[in-house]
This record gives structure tokens, C-alpha cells and sequence, in this order.
């Protein structure tokens, strides 16, 4: 059995169902992320889990234990909250200490467990400060370490990173990435930024309108979305009309029944008149390390991300031929659920 | 933004704000300053106030008589047991209301708020018809048996209808402060180990100390200077300073004593506030900042 098994786990409230008869397993030491639009369902879904929302139906099995219906204090989870939840009123270091002085752990042992929880989120010089003396990033640390001190089984990320800037952001993910691994804690992390669960979880699982609609790896995620939906959510896509010909080999085909998904990436740039396709710049962005352009075709726009190798860019209003590996091409099945 | 800017430092800003000026100078300033000379007047009998002739009197019999000594120590714990009394039911209560859903909140907000719109005489006389010889609760007291007890014009009056009066501006600040709480604070708590009890002591508590400081600034002052209930409730023997000024002033006709009581009176109350603003936020400072 599984670390963590959410067995049909749901949540209504009233009339409306925000979490529907979900089920996931989740291995020790694993980096499991939810992944989805605003009200998918995901952050009801790690309530439950920590306890703070009531489940309406299912089971929540943790190491062979129901905690189901656990109160907050006794199932012992990590919980890192997208406000950080800090106690402004105690340094740092009281911040941190605050679970284990809850457990009543002798006072020798606490200060250890908290010099090294700080050394490990390398906060070590910050431990007499009040929180509102700390930059956004320090804050997040702080609230890493406090919920990582007490040494819980599963770590829970409520969208840690969504109140830091851009460069930050990235610096944390990382950061996240890094304490995880050298604890090996189990985690479970909520958000709805798809560079953030792919760059770091080991299994992404995409939810839509209260259900999981996908659960992969991050590469595959990316390389077979299954549902358009995902396809756009998930890294950018071109969707084509496209049939199956007769070797049964998926072709792009203007009069097609099937959607497919072609990455921008997975789109050679040729001379006018060779390739598949044949088109005009309309658009070009440059984004330092890649350019984005956008043509215009007979099946609509398209857009190209070519890396930036050093030569001129192609100009707008330049004619060119679109080319790709066909076995690249990604049959869509339609939306189970409204997005 | 740039009309901030060039009011915050130009002329601009104290012409602005001279009307509100000159109602503070002639309403508050300017009387105080008339009573502090009043309070050093000469006072006699037969002839009244002497507005040429200076004396300290008045003070010197204000520390020399224990009669006012009493009266004075009565205020200060009576107005110190009603803020007492606020603190332990508003509290509580400002933090029920502040986790109640959308529409109770907002109505037991107006329910809590509306007593301030009734008269503070009207409210006392209301607790007068309850407690007195014959009032509502000796009725019940002896409809069981029991026999009656002398309620009203007792200090157990003063105190409850004070409590009563002051406890919205009890609840108002802390309310405030209460807002800026960040509530995943308490669940971080929470999935700590910490029970309920330990959020609200180690958790909640700390953090809405300001608003509770402001509280029972707002409380015990105008506790200590209130005058209808004690005049009401505590009736000619339960008397406070706020009433002993009124009988000096009215009864004895000896304005000079009731202006150096008065006089007394502020000068206590704002070293009392004072060190307690000072004590309290001493001790919360560094931790909020």
C-alpha cells in the first residue's frame, strides 16, 4: 500500500461538489504535485488532507493509518501555507521552536533540532529576527523550516511560491527541490503554475472542475497531454485538425476529425515553398534564449519557438514552409469535464 | 498626489486644518485652561468666588480630607473592575464575531453597536427598573423562595452598568485587530500540535494586545469620568468623582472645589493611562512592532 491513499476522497459544499471522488496514491519520499486552474479542487484537496477542511466522503489513509477524521494537531503533517502563516509576535527561531515546544521536547534537543533545521533552509544568521524584518523569500524559508522541524511524514505546499517575484520564484523552486531531496520527505505540493510542478516534482497530477484528469511524470505530462485542456494548460500547443490515414499513421489534414497537439517547439522552420505547411510571419517575440513567432496559415495561426543560435531572426511578413516529425503529433481526446 | 505632497509641505496643510483648530482650542483647550485658573480661586461662603485672589486651598484640602480619598479609591476600582469585566467578555467576543459567517457577523455587529444610539440615562434608568427594591430581579428572587436583595445603589449597580455601556468600545478595537490576523496563522498552529486553547493564548492573543490596550484605555477613562450611572445607580452614597464635582458645583456652589476635584481627577487618569500604555506596550513592542 501506498504512502499516502486518498481513496474516493469529495468535499460539497451545499449544492456544489468541489472535490469529486478522487484517488491517488503517493509513494514514500515522492514529490507529488496538484496542478490546476483556480477552483479546481486542488487547495480543498490538500485541506483535507491537513485536516482544516471537513471531508464529505472517502478515506484519507496516511502510512497505513485513517486519518480521516484527525483532528489538525494529531496527524502531525508539515504545512506550509501561501501566506506563510508566520507568527509575527515571535523571532524566527521561536517560529520554528513552536512545534516542538508543543511536543514538549527537552530543551537541549529543541535548540539542535532548530539550529539545523535553520542551517538546512540556511537561515542559521537570521534566528533572532521577527519575521517582518525578513525579505519574502526569508519568510518562505522560515515557514519551510518551522514545518519541517517536527520531522513530519508528509510535507503539504499550499502555492508556496506564488507571493515571491519572478527570479525568486525560480531561486525557491530549486530550493524546495533541494531540502526535499536531502530530507527525503514525502510531498505533496498545490499549484496552479505548470513551469513550477514540472521543473520539480517527480509526478504531476492535473486536476480540472474537482477531478484529476491526468497523472504523469512531468515529461510525459508534457509530451502526452491527453485532453486539450491539459495540452494548453500544460507548455503551450498548436491544435490541427488530423485523421488517422490508412497505415494508421496520424496525419495533419485540414478536413480531419481528430484534434492534435503539436508542441511550438516540435516546428521546423524551412524556405518558402518545402514542408508540410506553407506560411507568413505575423509575429515575433524575442525571449532571450528562444524566439516565439506566430504564422499564419491555412489552418489558422500557428506559433514556432526557435532557439536563438546566434543568427538574424526571420523578419515579419517573411514567407516559410512549417515542417515536423508526424510520430510528434498528439491525438486530443475531447474534455470529460468543463473547464 | 502632488497636491498631498505640496499640502504636507507647504502652508497649505495648517490653513486646512484651522477651522478643526480653533473647535478644539475653544472648545476644549480654552475651557481646561479656565477651570485650571478656577481651581485656584478663592471661595467663600458668604460672598462667592474671588476672581482676583489666588489660593491652594482647595488642594491641600483635597490630600488632607479622607472623605474625597474615598471617593477618589472608589472610582479608580470601580472603574479598574469594569475594564477588568470588558476585557474578559469583549474579547472572547469580538473573536466569536470575527469568525462568524457573512450575514450573522455584520448583524450581531449592528446588535452589539445599537445600545450606543440609546441614551446612557434611558440605559440606566432600564437597569434601575431591573434592580431595584421592587424591580424585575428581587420579583424572580423571591417568586423562588428567595428573599430580596438590596441591588441597585450598590457598587454591583455602578459596575454592571458601566460594563454594560463600555463594553462596544471594548469590542471596536479589538475587532480592528483582529481583522489584520491572518487566520492560516491559527491552522499552522493548529497543525503544530497547538490546542485550541494554546492558539488563542500563545497565538491569537499576542497579536490583538494593541487593540486590547486601546480598549481599556478607551474603557477605564471614560469609566473614571462617568457621571450618569454612577449618579443614577449609585445613588447619594455610592458616590464617584465625576458626581462629587457636580455636588460641589451645584449643590455647594463652590465651583473653585469642584474645578481643582476635576483638575485632580485628569491628572490622575492620565498618569494611570499613561503608565499602563507604557507598561503594556513596553512589553509588546519589540514583538509587533
Amino acid at each position: 500500500m501506498a504512502f499516502v491513499q486518498l481513496e474516493g476522497l469529495g468535499k460539497r459544499y451545499g449544492e456544489i461538489d468541489a472535490v469529486v471522488a478522487t484517488n491517488l496514491s503517493v509513494e514514500k519520499g515522492e514529490f507529488v504535485s496538484l496542478l490546476g486552474p483556480s477552483g479546481c479542487g486542488k487547495t480543498t484537496t490538500l485541506q483535507m488532507i491537513a485536516g482544516f477542511v471537513e471531508v464529505s466522503s472517502g478515506r484519507i489513509v496516511l502510512d497505513g493509518r485513517d486519518i480521516t477524521h484527525a483532528k489538525p494537531a494529531s496527524r502531525g503533517l508539515g504545512v506550509v501555507f501561501q501566506s506563510y502563516a508566520l507568527f509575527p509576535h515571535m523571532t524566527v527561531k521561536d517560529n520554528v521552536a513552536f512545534g516542538l515546544r508543543m511536543r514538549k521536547v527537552a530543551s537541549g534537543e529543541l535548540q539542535q533540532r532548530v539550529d539545523r533545521v535553520l542551517k538546512l533552509v540556511r537561515l542559521n544568521q537570521h534566528a533572532e529576527r521577527y519575521p517582518r524584518e525578513l525579505s519574502g523569500g526569508q519568510r518562505q524559508r522560515v515557514a519551510l523550516a518551522r514545518a519541517l522541524v517536527i520531522e513530519p511524514p508528509v510535507l503539504l505546499l499550499d502555492e508556496p511560491l506564488s507571493n515571491l517575484d519572478a527570479n525568486l520564484r525560480e531561486e525557491m523552486q530549486f530550493e524546495i527541490r533541494r531540502i526535499q531531496r536531502e530530507v527525503g520527505i514525502t510531498t505533496l505540493m498545490v499549484t496552479h503554475d505548470q513551469s513550477e510542478a514540472l521543473s520539480i516534482s517527480d509526478r504531476v497530477v492535473v486536476m480540472q472542475a474537482g477531478r484529476i484528469t491526468q497523472i504523469d511524470a512531468p515529461y510525459t505530462l508534457y509530451e502526452h497531454p491527453r485532453t486539450e485542456f491539459i495540452s494548453g494548460f500544460v507548455g503551450k500547443a498548436n491544435l490541427l485538425p488530423g485523421e488517422r490515414d490508412g497505415a494508421g499513421v496520424v496525419q495533419v489534414n485540414s478536413g480531419g476529425e481528430l484534434t492534435l497537439s503539436l508542441r511550438p517547439e516540435k516546428i521546423d522552420l524551412r524556405d518558402k515553398g518545402q514542408g508540410r505547411l506553407q506560411g507568413n510571419i505575423v509575429s515575433r517575440f524575442f525571449l532571450g534564449s528562444q524566439w516565439l513567432y506566430g504564422v499564419s496559415t491555412t489552418m489558422g495561426e500557428l506559433s514556432v519557438v526557435r532557439r536563438n543560435d546566434g543568427s538574424a531572426p526571420l523578419t515579419e511578413g517573411t514567407a516559410v514552409g512549417l515542417d515536423w516529425d508526424a510520430t510528434l503529433l498528439r491525438v486530443l481526446s475531447v474534455d470529460e469535464v468543463p473547464a | 498626489m502632488s497636491t498631498l505632497v505640496a499640502i504636507r509641505h507647504g502652508r497649505q496643510g495648517y490653513w486646512l486644518s484651522a477651522p478643526a483648530l480653533a473647535l478644539y482650542l475653544s472648545l476644549l483647550v480654552i475651557p481646561l485652561l479656565l477651570t485650571l485658573v478656577l481651581s485656584f480661586n478663592v471661595f467663600d461662603y458668604s460672598s462667592g468666588i474671588n476672581g482676583d485672589a489666588y489660593t491652594l486651598d482647595h488642594y491641600s484640602s483635597l490630600l488632607g480630607d479622607p472623605y474625597f480619598y474615598e471617593i477618589f479609591l472608589r472610582t479608580m476600582w470601580i472603574s479598574a473592575l469594569t475594564t477588568l469585566l470588558c476585557v474578559v467578555i469583549g474579547v472572547p467576543e469580538a473573536y466569536i464575531l470575527s469568525r462568524m459567517g457573512t450575514p450573522w457577523r455584520s448583524i450581531f455587529l449592528i446588535l452589539i453597536l445599537t445600545p450606543l444610539l440609546i441614551s446612557v440615562v434611558v440605559r440606566a434608568f432600564g437597569w434601575s427598573l431591573l434592580l431595584g427594591a421592587d424591580g424585575l430581579v428581587n420579583q424572580t428572587l423571591q417568586a423562588l423562595g428567595g428573599s430580596p436583595m438590596k441591588l441597585l445603589y450598590t457598587p454591583f449597580a455602578v459596575v454592571i452598568a458601566l460594563v454594560h455601556v463600555m463594553l462596544p468600545f471594548m469590542i471596536i478595537p479589538v475587532w480592528t485587530s483582529l481583522q489584520k490576523l491572518d487566520p492560516a496563522a491559527e491552522q499552522a498552529a493548529m497543525s503544530l500540535g497547538a490546542s485550541h486553547f494554546t492558539v488563542m493564548r500563545q497565538v491569537v492573543l499576542p497579536q490583538i494586545m494593541p487593540g486590547v490596550l486601546s480598549g481599556t484605555l478607551i474603557v477605564f477613562g471614560l469609566a473614571a469620568s462617568s457621571f450618569a450611572i454612577p449618579g443614577l445607580l449609585g445613588g447619594r452614597r455610592i458616590k464617584m468623582v465625576a458626581t462629587l464635582i457636580y455636588d460641589q458645583y451645584l449643590s455647594e456652589l463652590n465651583w473653585p472645589m469642584g474645578a481643582a476635584i476635576a483638575v485632580a481627577l485628569l491628572l490622575l487618569n492620565l498618569l494611570i493611562m499613561l503608565s499602563w500604555n507604557r507598561m503594556i506596550e513596553g512589553r509588546y513592542k519589540k514583538s509587533l512592532g
